[in-house]
């Protein structure tokens, strides 16, 4: 092999390596940090990812939002009119969230049924509904 | 009358556009000159037209001319001047109205600083940019007209969103627009050069300049962008790979791919077919990134009124222009054939290098933020975290800061990489050196912290070493290149320490009570009651001290604004020069005056940003090159003379 061929075929094994490498990665990463979004409806017959983070969106139920005492731990439920999911919620809840409002939640399924969220999302604007949410209420309108 | 006038004014855009559209280019087919010449006067009249209907929107929102729906969906009577006059590009339609505008001064500049340019060429890039006027201004008249009117005319309008009343977001949309707009120079230049069959050295270096400005153009409305996320938004996260923000980072990424590609095809002929190539993939970014924006098709945190007609419209426009400029691109590309061999031993290799990973980085980051609409169509529903752009971005940025380095160590054309690795030796020892002292200072660290610590550390070591050692360190290209990479160095330091040795606190505070947050004591003395012209706020109180002395006293607001019924997080921030202390007010949690605080310590934050100020500076720099200057004037010179004997 001449020197140049062989510089060539280091080179183009390397970008093979390297090519490699970038998807096993991309694979995985895109694995671990692929998100299903689940309706209540679909919580409430168990179609939902166990030990794992997924996104629960619906409407917060009227009158479920209750404060647990002297502490910022929140719960609520989730509902999309024809099945409800409790969820709790440490911390500073977003500007618009409120009852009868669109939201997304992000957290696991617990043992005991309540979803424990990290993350609730409301959105900027107060007419704006979530596309994802908006869906779940037609399907349920439609039934 | 005004907003008929208004209207009218898009209608005349909309046939000069046609106009700067067809003529030129027919003049080309049939190499007429009259018709090719008609090019330049043509952009400057479409730039005025545009202009003045841009003007006239103003106006309307300075009069609070309610007839028109626009004017009082986003305006009303307490609404205070400056807001809006900022209002009239503030949501969809004057937006967009924006846009085509800066398309105009872009073409009108393009025809005005194009002397180096022969006529035929120019005849064509205004052509082609007048096709994507067109685009855009039939897109303004027939999905997002601002000055359709209403009737009755209501008394009072609905206010602008409160989240847009702020310094960051009145300049965020103009610079961005300047950025994809100017893009499509660029493009432009690509799709004339394919219709052409011929591109030459000449035409990239001046298609260079406009890249660089339209790059830091860019590059300054993602950084305004982010800075504005994490005040404003009142969550302290400064980039959230929300779909939204990652529509203005996919051209970013592809553009930083082209300006360094364009470095090596503007010295020699090589790597032509890719330029090309790189510049359509660039500005189909940024149509992408519009049609992410505004047809609501992707989930986002950031919320935009979404309306499916506007989508599919920005779809026709994307697979118009893309589709065809890459349509155009499989049948003549090879016309454009690179004549000059690339030697592997030289910087041009490392560009190639730098272009594929820019590349691949915007790939992955493509497939995250639309990955989620390809499940939907097969009725799943996800999305994709932001752990998985971080990862990646992460992976892909390793190879970048160990190359960088090398790439500006090497020589074009030839040159030893042996010899060049030994050269950076001794960079590399300072760099373990100064990076174990950061270790020492700031430990525990993580894996990612240490190694964008490192990987910022080796990158402003080398690029300073490197321009004392330059034999042209007074150049600007040499100087422009060193300050955007120290920009790089800057941020991936500043950056590593914001994400992994910040706090973040949610704390229930009672009035009086002090809690202690990374060695900060923070008193909360209570909430009173402020009253402004469109909102009212319950404003907190918290006072910081370190070790007992009273460092600031920060007033958070939890805004309520009756038009729109919309309450809003004001954070408070200290900014530091080595850290900021950001305290935002959650809500009131009982009876006692108890709040809900959020409170985070976040280190060199503000640097980071500052690291992008320095890349765009180095843009800007390059762009005072006497080389370049030099070249231009001589071809400027040429090109004068060819008319010269043509007359």
């Amino acid at each position: 092999m001449t020197p140049t061929r062989k510089k060539r075929l280091i080179l183009i094994s390397l970008v093979v390596m390297g090519v490699g490498v970038a998807t096993a990665i991309f694979l995985t990463a895109f694995k671990d940090n692929m998100m299903f979004f689940k309706s209540p409806t679909e919580v409430s017959q168990n179609d939902f990812p166990e030990n794992r983070s997924f996104r629960l969106g619906g409407m917060v139920k009227e009158g479920s939002l209750q404060r647990i005492d002297n502490s910022l731990k929140i719960r609520f439920s989730v509902t999309d009119y024809g099945a409800d999911v409790q969820v709790e919620y440490e911390g500073i809840l977003p500007d618009l969230f409120r009852e009868g409002q669109g939201v997304v939640t992000i957290g696991q399924m617990r043992e005991d049924n309540v979803f424990a969220a990290e993350e609730v999302l409301a959105k900027h604007d107060e007419n704006y509904m979530p596309p994802e949410v908006s869906n779940i209420l037609q399907t349920e309108a439609q039934q | 009358m005004l907003p008929e006038i208004g209207q009218f004014l898009l209608v005349l855009a909309l046939l000069l556009a046609t106009a700067l559209t067809v003529l030129p280019m027919l003049g080309y087919a049939r190499n007429n000159e009259t018709l090719m010449q008609t090019a330049r006067p043509l952009s400057h009249v479409l730039f005025i037209t545009t202009m003045a209907s841009f003007v006239i929107l103003v106006v309307l929102f300075v009069q609070q001319d309610f007839s028109v729906r626009y004017v009082a969906e986003n305006s009303s009577l307490e609404l205070p001047l400056r807001y809006r006059i900022t209002a009239a590009w503030g949501a969809h339609e004057g937006s967009i109205l924006m846009w085509v505008t800066v398309q105009a001064l872009w073409i009108a500049a393009v025809a005005k600083f194009s002397r180096s340019l022969s006529l035929d060429q120019i005849a064509r890039v205004l052509s082609v940019l007048g096709f994507i006027a067109l685009g855009f201004v039939a897109f303004v008249l027939f999905a997002s007209n601002p000055f359709e009117t209403i009737f009755p005319v209501p008394l009072d309008g609905r206010d602008l969103n409160p989240l847009l009343q702020d310094f960051g977001m009145i300049m965020h949309p103009p610079l961005l627009y300047f950025g994809y707009v100017g893009l499509s120079v660029a493009f432009a230049l690509s799709v004339a050069a394919l219709i052409g069959g011929e591109i030459n050295e000449q035409w990239i270096r001046w298609s260079r300049r406009w890249t660089n400005i339209a790059w830091a153009f860019l590059t300054m409305g993602i950084i305004l962008g982010s800075w504005w996320a994490y005040y404003e938004l009142g969550w302290g996260g400064w980039w959230f790979w929300d779909p939204v923000e990652n529509a203005s980072f996919l051209p970013w990424l592809a553009g930083t791919a082209l300006i360094h590609v364009q470095a090596v095809s503007e010295r020699k002929n090589a790597f032509r077919g890719w330029t090309v190539l790189l510049a359509i993939i660039a500005f189909s970014l940024c149509i992408l990134g519009t049609f992410l924006v505004r047809s609501g098709s992707i989930t986002s945190v950031h919320s935009f009124a979404a309306d499916p007609f506007r989508g599919i419209f920005i779809l026709v426009l994307l697979a118009i222009y893309s589709g065809g400029a890459l349509t155009l691109y499989t049948f003549r590309a090879n016309q454009l054939k690179s004549r000059d061999t690339i030697n592997l031993n030289s910087r041009e290799t490392l560009m190639l290098a730098n272009s594929l990973i820019f590349i691949t980085a915007t790939f992955t980051v493509l497939l995250g933020t639309l990955f989620p609409m390809i499940f939907e169509a097969v009725g799943k529903k996800i999305s994709v975290g932001a752990p998985y752009f971080g990862l990646m971005f992460f992976v892909l940025m390793i190879p970048m800061a160990v190359l960088l380095p090398l790439g500006s160590q090497l020589k074009w054309h030839r040159d030893d990489v042996m010899l060049a690795i030994k050269q950076l030796v001794p960079y590399l020892l300072i760099t373990t050196v100064l990076a174990v002292i950061v270790w020492f200072l700031f430990k525990p660290l993580n894996m990612r912290a240490i190694a964008g610590i490192y990987g910022g550390l080796w990158v402003f070591t080398a690029t300073v070493g490197q321009w004392f050692k330059h034999p042209a360190r007074g150049s600007a290209g040499v100087i422009g290149m060193s300050v955007a990479h120290i920009g790089v160095a800057v941020f991936l330091f500043s950056m590593s320490m914001t994400e992994h040795k910040d706090t973040e606190k949610d704390i229930l505070m009672q009035p009086g009570s002090t809690h202690q947050v990374a060695g900060y004591d923070f008193t909360f003395t209570g909430v009173d009651r402020v009253q402004q012209e469109n909102y009212q706020a319950q404003q907190g109180h918290v006072e910081v001290r370190r070790e007992g002395r009273l460092i600031t006293t920060l007033n958070p607001q939890k805004r309520f604004y009756p038009k729109q019924q919309m309450p809003m997080t004001e954070a408070a921030i200290y900014a530091g020069w080595t850290k900021d202390i950001y305290v935002s007010l959650g809500e009131a949690v009982n009876k006692e005056g108890g709040w809900a605080v959020r409170i985070y310590i976040k280190p060199l934050i503000r640097w980071m940003w500052f690291g992008g100020i320095l890349m765009l500076s180095g843009a800007i720099i390059a762009l005072f090159s006497t080389r370049i200057k030099r070249q231009e004037d001589k071809q400027r010179d040429r090109v004068m003379e060819q008319q010269l004997k043509l007359s």
